[in-house]
């Protein structure tokens, strides 16, 4: 499904991914387990198309996409800080991926009542997002990235900054709707209960440096800041 | 002693109301005397005058109809214009983005005679006396207003608030138009309704551009009010401008009121990142430097020239009135730029006691300070011809017959400078954490020991950039002075209006000669100071 090759990036000086290789099948959903830091977040925004890596290749059913633009790509992303759009109600965040598709409305507002009930928010459709409290702006997230039914979705912290309750009360929700969907994910995290309690499989975030490459597998501090 | 703490419960740490009142006195009296009462004494001229005789606004539906047209179209050019590079700087860091950033501010607090004198020089012959030319010149003072405005509001959108609409498949034209562009609305409304207002009333670029055929309002009002005099139609036409730019005013803050989005995430601008990004910033920064650099490379330039030979004739012969013996120039340069500097110096202490006075009124008491704060803005929603005019006609009479005063001048342009100062000193104060002052309490401060150990220690900068902005608008303020210059005490920008007047190539090119004079004293003060650090600052 998903290959990750050898994927290098630099920001100015300082190596950030240092030739990492990641490999996804269909129906898998692994976690990436890692320090904050190390650039998790980089490799999924590579995967999604938001940044080109230096170097590598990034390949989705056989196909290189590495130079796709993220809009052709068909991945879905879950951001740390949920991104919903401000300016739109919950339903119209849902809605904004099968629109920029050109779904038939019909099928979007279904689409639309389907997620909302599947993440547990019937009823919240006219709500304005900067109204939710922080569990329900999660939900609207995961409802929004898994609307478009994406090939492949990516959560890149998804559960931070929740109180330990409603944490782990939302990681047992999320695990039922990514297998009552059938999705194909890639989760990076750094709590191994949550990368345990999600994915099928679990990678070392040390394990992805290919062989080949150099000796550091974590920047240092200095490095950092 | 535990009595007094109780009368003060919820306010301890502010300082006692008589403090307040004593501090507010000063201002409160400045803008009634100096703004309210003028502009009374406007409307209620008009009212008297409007019920006999011919009308006053006979043959100004055409010059109302240019006002506004040029307004609007120089508003809606320059955001169009200043979305760029108001992009590239609040998005990406790299080498030589202050630069840029100075580049973009610089226009803006250069007076109004500059730009024009610069347009004039850079602009072939065909485009004087244009409305283009001064559509053209509009644009490039207020890229600045864009830039800070909306840039500021730029700097807040997180980077992954458009990646998570182009993961769920908006392209990039999408992304802007449908995510970015909500978001600005508020922002591109306030920054229009500011542009609008300096176009509608612009005067100096207006006068020296648009030339006699072109005349905006506010040249019409002054042109009446000095050369016609015709006071009483000139007050009328500034009332009707007074009536307008309510309008718009209130119209587009009503369009630009909106509950805050709330936004997190990350929007420190990056570097750019691959060849595409790497080439709009390179060329957009080669745009901006063009665009800013020629007109003031042509003004500098053209100073030094004689008809189309290089000279330094107009340099050396600043310090003669006479253009030959006998031919008299009727200005006197040196003289001018001797008035300039005293006005300024006046003007900038006028300004900056009086702003920080009110600043720490508004500051200590949040229900009157409200009330002052509007109030000593009102004159920067006033064009400046109509101050000046105000002024011109309520002081007139004994016991207030200040109109030869040399005074009056400076007073008036401090008036359109304290709210700067005001925003500069306010930002200050308020970010001082209630905190500290409440250690200093404990301590065993009382709250004016506070007011001086810990507010006035802070001001020192702001008063720096109050001050330095405060000359930088007296110099080169021209439409109230128009109205209330005297002759033999006119400032640098009226000699260099006139001379710009003046049929033949010396005095036009002593006029640029004049203007860069002013240029470079305007961006060393101005830079020194520190004070395009505050532009756009204000949290109000």
């Amino acid at each position: 499904m998903l290959d990750v090759v050898d994927v290098s990036v630099r920001f100015a000086q300082r190596v950030v991914l240092d030739r990492l290789s990641l490999h996804v099948d269909d129906g898998e959903i692994v976690a990436v387990l890692g320090p904050s830091g190390a650039g998790k977040s980089t490799l999924l925004r590579i995967i999604a198309g938001l940044w080109e890596p230096d170097s590598g290749v990034v390949c989705l059913d056989g196909d290189d996409i590495t130079h796709r633009p993220a809009h052709l790509r068909s991945i879905g992303m879950m951001f740390q800080d949920e991104q919903l759009f401000p300016h739109l109600d919950v339903a119209a965040n849902i809605a904004f991926g099968p629109r920029m598709r050109r779904w038939p409305a019909s099928e979007t507002s279904s689409r639309v009542d389907e997620l909302l009930g599947l993440v547990g928010l019937v009823g919240f459709g006219n709500r304005r997002v900067d109204r939710l409290s922080g569990g329900e702006k999660k939900r609207v997230a995961l409802a929004r990235s898994l609307a478009p039914r994406p090939a492949l979705l990516l959560l890149d912290e998804p559960l931070t900054g929740l109180d330990r309750e409603l944490h782990d009360r939302l990681i047992a929700e999320l695990a039922d709707v990514l297998r009552a969907t059938a999705t194909t994910a890639v989760l990076v995290t750094h709590d191994r209960d949550e990368a345990g309690t999600l994915a099928n499989r679990v990678v070392e975030w040390s394990e992805l440096q290919s062989p080949m490459s150099g000796g550091t597998k974590y920047p240092t501090p200095p490095e950092i800041w | 002693m535990a009595g007094r703490v109780d009368d003060h419960r919820g306010a301890l740490n502010r300082p006692p109301r008589w403090f307040i009142g004593a501090v507010a006195a000063a201002p409160v009296l400045f803008i009634t005397t100096l703004y309210a009462w003028p502009v009374a004494t406007l409307l209620w001229t008009t009212m008297r005058h409007s019920t006999k005789g011919r009308s006053p606004f006979r043959d100004t539906g055409g010059i109302v109809w240019f006002t506004l047209w040029q307004a609007v179209i120089s508003t809606v050019l320059t955001l169009v214009a200043g979305m760029i590079p108001a992009y590239v700087l609040a998005r990406y860091s790299f080498r030589g983005r202050r630069l840029m950033l100075a580049a973009t501010t610089v226009p803006f607090v250069l007076p109004t005679v500059v730009v024009g004198a610069a347009f004039l020089a850079l602009l072939p012959n065909s485009w004087h006396g244009t409305a283009k030319a001064m559509i053209v010149a509009h644009v490039f003072f207020n890229i600045a207003v864009v830039v800070r405005l909306v840039g500021s509001m730029i700097a807040v959108i997180p980077h992954d608030l458009v990646g998570a609409a182009r993961t769920l498949g908006a392209s990039p034209a999408r992304a802007a138009r449908l995510i970015m562009m909500p978001l600005l609305r508020p922002a591109l409304w306030s920054a229009a309704a500011v542009i609008f207002l300096f176009s509608f009333t612009s005067f100096g670029v207006a006068k020296l551009l648009g030339g006699p055929t072109h005349p905006t309002l506010e040249v019409e009002i002054a042109r009446r009010a000095t050369q016609l005099g015709d006071v009483s139609g000139a007050a009328a036409l500034s009332a009707l401008q007074l009536g307008l730019l309510a309008v718009v005013i209130v119209w587009t803050s009503r369009r630009q009121r909106r509950s805050a989005i709330e936004l997190k995430g990350a929007t420190a601008p990056h570097r750019p990142r691959g060849s595409r990004q790497r080439v709009l910033v390179g060329s957009v920064g080669a745009v901006v430097g063009v665009c800013v650099g020629a007109p003031l490379v042509a003004l500098v330039s053209r100073s030094f020239k004689n008809g189309s030979t290089w000279s330094m004739s107009a340099w050396s012969r600043l310090g003669h009135a006479e253009t030959r013996p006998g031919a008299g120039l009727g200005v006197d340069p040196l003289a001018a730029m001797g008035a300039s500097l005293r006005f300024a110096v006046v003007a900038a202490v006028i300004a900056t006691t009086i702003g920080v006075l009110a600043a720490t009124a508004i500051n200590g008491s949040p229900r009157l300070g409200k009330l002052l704060d509007a109030g000593l803005m009102l004159p920067l929603g006033t064009s400046a011809v109509t101050i000046g005019l105000g002024m011109l006609i309520t002081f007139d009479t004994p016991p207030v017959d200040w109109r030869a005063r040399w005074w009056l001048v400076p007073l008036g342009h401090a008036l359109v400078a304290v709210p700067f100062v005001v925003r500069a000193v306010l930002a200050v104060l308020r970010a001082i954490p209630s905190d500290l002052r409440a250690a200093a309490s404990t301590l065993g401060a009382t709250p004016i020991q506070i007011w001086w150990q810990v507010d006035a220690r802070a001001l020192r900068r702001p008063l720096l950039a109050g001050a330095g902005f405060s000359a930088a608008i007296s110099l080169g303020e021209f439409g109230a002075t128009t109205i209330l210059s005297r002759s033999g005490s006119e400032t640098l920008p009226i000699v260099i209006g006139r001379l710009l007047g003046r049929a033949g190539a010396l005095p036009r090119a002593q006029a640029f000669a004049m203007a860069t004079i002013l240029l470079v004293l305007t961006t060393v003060i101005v830079m020194a100071s520190g004070s395009h650090e505050y532009l756009g600052s204000d949290d109000a």
